[in-house]
């Protein structure tokens, strides 16, 4: 029911993002999502690929510092307030968004919402019962 | 123990033999050794002066300057004939020092390196793998000959190359490794990185030529799985060999018969007692090639002569704390490197290797360091990662009672050293 996610600990400096993204690419990986925030010294790059297990591999070989995350991923329609309606159940429910990136695939007119959160067990039942759909590694 | 008769004299009697040995050499340094006589006549002391050990205090110090000064052979004992090795220093700082070596001081170095080696449970069983530089340092020579006087194996494979270093300690099989601390943490990091430390056999690291902590000594313990010592020396006296640690780790015992320890508080000009602490001086009492009186280690230790659980009567030095020359002056707090290398490996979540930049912005100093990541489970969110930063400024700030800027680097982007490893740059000294 959960959704694996890469996350890298990257040092906020030119070149680095280029290290990570080309070894991974050279080794025929493809991206699903990426996402990174920006802070001043350091960073961390969270991303899905195709294989995880396989990029998990090839970082570790070329010394990044990789963990792999649990996420919720659900799937919602692609039109205006969709998202806040997620929002809005885990808020009722008193449920802390650490944090949520969505993304949109090509052919597809739904949209994909990932995010971590404080109560991983409670979001996923509230979420079950509302009847929204989940998503799990295969279906990204 | 390699030499039981010598290792465990009553103080008493080790005391009796330094007399005679030190009665000795003064003469043997003035007669032979112009600088020394020079040193002696200025202030009108004879060897015949010395007659207890506490009359070496009339001695004047030997410094690092003096060697310097005497670049290359002027303060040689002997003729050249008589030489029959000689090593240098790095010489970081201009010209190297030197140090010429007798045949039998050559014996006598080995043997006090196979008595290290004895004191940190080596057997003549032992295959050593030397990743010591050989050359004019005095590590992968000395070593090398104490292994094979303790009867060991030698793999005498010098410094460089660590992923050729890890294949050769996986095929030959070695059970002790002679490295510098900080290579010895490389090379278990790269077998780690490589995935085969299950392959090695390592059950000793015999660590030394630079200062080491007791948190670095668990890391080994940890991840290479051997029991670490810690050895001592300098290529003044002749090079490692002067002092080791057993397996108690209750301090080094130091090669009493051939090396005579003070402790001083040069500032004041005294010498301190046991478990003073201070700067190590030693006298070379054998030492036929170039003898050396009470020469100034600049290495912060003390000294106890409490007889050591592991049997041995030999004065223990403490691990060195710092040296006089490397104590950082942060706004006026006197700061040691090693300090903040004891509170960076005391924390788990940490890499190994870190760097420490000093730097003057607007008249003031700054101190940052930096260290490499190490545990995956931070990278979940942001707040880990800031509490880590957090949590190291507040170790440090108990530790140097200074505020030490921090930052987290990623693993493996910290420069390894393959020999002497440089931690700190000040850049104020610009």
């Amino acid at each position: 029911m959960l959704v694996k996610q890469l996350s890298v600990f990257m040092e906020n400096r030119p070149g680095r993002l280029y290290k990570l993204t080309h070894a991974l690419g050279k080794e025929g990986i493809d991206f699903v999502t990426l996402s990174i925030a920006d802070t001043k010294d350091f960073g961390i790059v969270r991303f899905i690929a195709r294989d995880n297990e396989k990029a998990y591999e090839i970082l570790k070989k070329e010394g990044f510092t990789v963990g792999i995350t649990e996420l919720i991923g659900v799937e919602v329609a692609d039109k205006p307030n969709a998202l806040a309606e997620v929002v809005s159940l885990m808020e009722e429910s008193q449920i802390n968004i650490e944090y949520l990136y969505s993304f949109v695939l090509t052919n597809h007119n739904t949209a994909k919402i990932l995010m971590r959160v404080n109560d991983t067990d409670r979001a996923l039942t509230i979420l079950q019962n509302k009847g929204i759909k989940l998503l799990s590694e295969k279906i990204l | 123990m390699f030499s039981p008769e010598t290792e465990t004299l009553s103080r008493k009697k080790i005391q009796e033999l330094q007399l005679e040995r030190l009665k000795y050499i003064v003469r043997y340094a003035y007669e032979n050794v112009a600088m020394y006589k020079e040193r002696f006549d200025a202030i009108g002391l004879k060897p015949e002066h010395i007659r207890s050990l506490k009359d070496i205090e009339k001695i004047p110090y030997t410094t690092k300057d003096d060697l310097r000064d005497n670049y290359p052979f002027k303060l040689f004992a002997v003729p050249m004939k008589k030489i029959i090795r000689i090593h240098a220093s790095s010489g970081t700082t201009g010209k190297p020092i030197t140090c010429g070596y007798t045949r039998q001081d050559l014996d006598n170095w080995s043997t006090c390196i196979a008595r290290v080696l004895a004191m940190a449970g080596a057997t003549d069983e032992d295959i050593f793998h030397v990743a010591f530089g050989y050359g004019l340092f005095t590590g992968g020579f000395g070593l090398h000959y104490g292994i094979e006087k303790l009867g060991a194996t030698v793999v005498p494979v010098s410094s460089g190359n660590t992923e050729r270093q890890i294949m050769l300690l996986k095929d030959f099989g070695a059970t002790a490794l002679i490295a510098t601390p900080s290579y010895a943490m490389y090379l278990a990091e790269t077998a780690k990185k490589m995935g085969v430390l299950g392959d090695l056999r390592l059950r000793l690291a015999c660590v030394g030529a630079e200062a080491s902590t007791a948190e670095m000594h668990e890391s080994l313990r940890n991840i290479l799985g051997v029991f670490p010592t810690e050895n001592y020396g300098l290529t003044e006296v002749g090079g490692p060999g002067v002092a080791g640690e057993c397996r108690e780790k209750a301090g080094m015992h130091i090669n009493e018969d051939m090396f005579y320890p003070e402790i001083a508080d040069i500032e004041h000009n005294k010498v301190l007692g046991e478990g003073e602490k201070g700067e190590l001086l030693l006298t070379t009492l054998t030492k036929e090639g170039m003898p050396i009186l009470r020469y100034r280690t600049k290495d912060i230790t003390s000294l106890t002569y409490e007889p050591c659980k592991c049997g041995r009567t030999l004065a223990r030095m403490a691990r060195v704390v710092g040296r006089t020359d490397d104590m950082l002056i942060i706004r006026g707090v006197n700061v040691f490197p090693s300090q903040i290398e004891s509170v960076l490996m005391g924390m788990p979540e940490l890499g190994k290797t870190y760097e420490i930049i000093v730097d003057r912005v607007n008249y003031m100093d700054t101190i940052e360091v930096r260290v490499e990541v190490g545990d995956t489970g931070l990278l979940d969110d942001y707040g880990k990662l800031e509490a880590l930063v957090a949590k190291i400024k507040h170790n440090l700030r108990v530790v140097v009672q200074l505020d030490v800027k921090v930052k987290l680097v990623e693993p493996f982007s910290i420069k390894r050293a393959e020999g002497k490893v440089k931690r700190v740059t000040d850049l104020r000294k610009k």
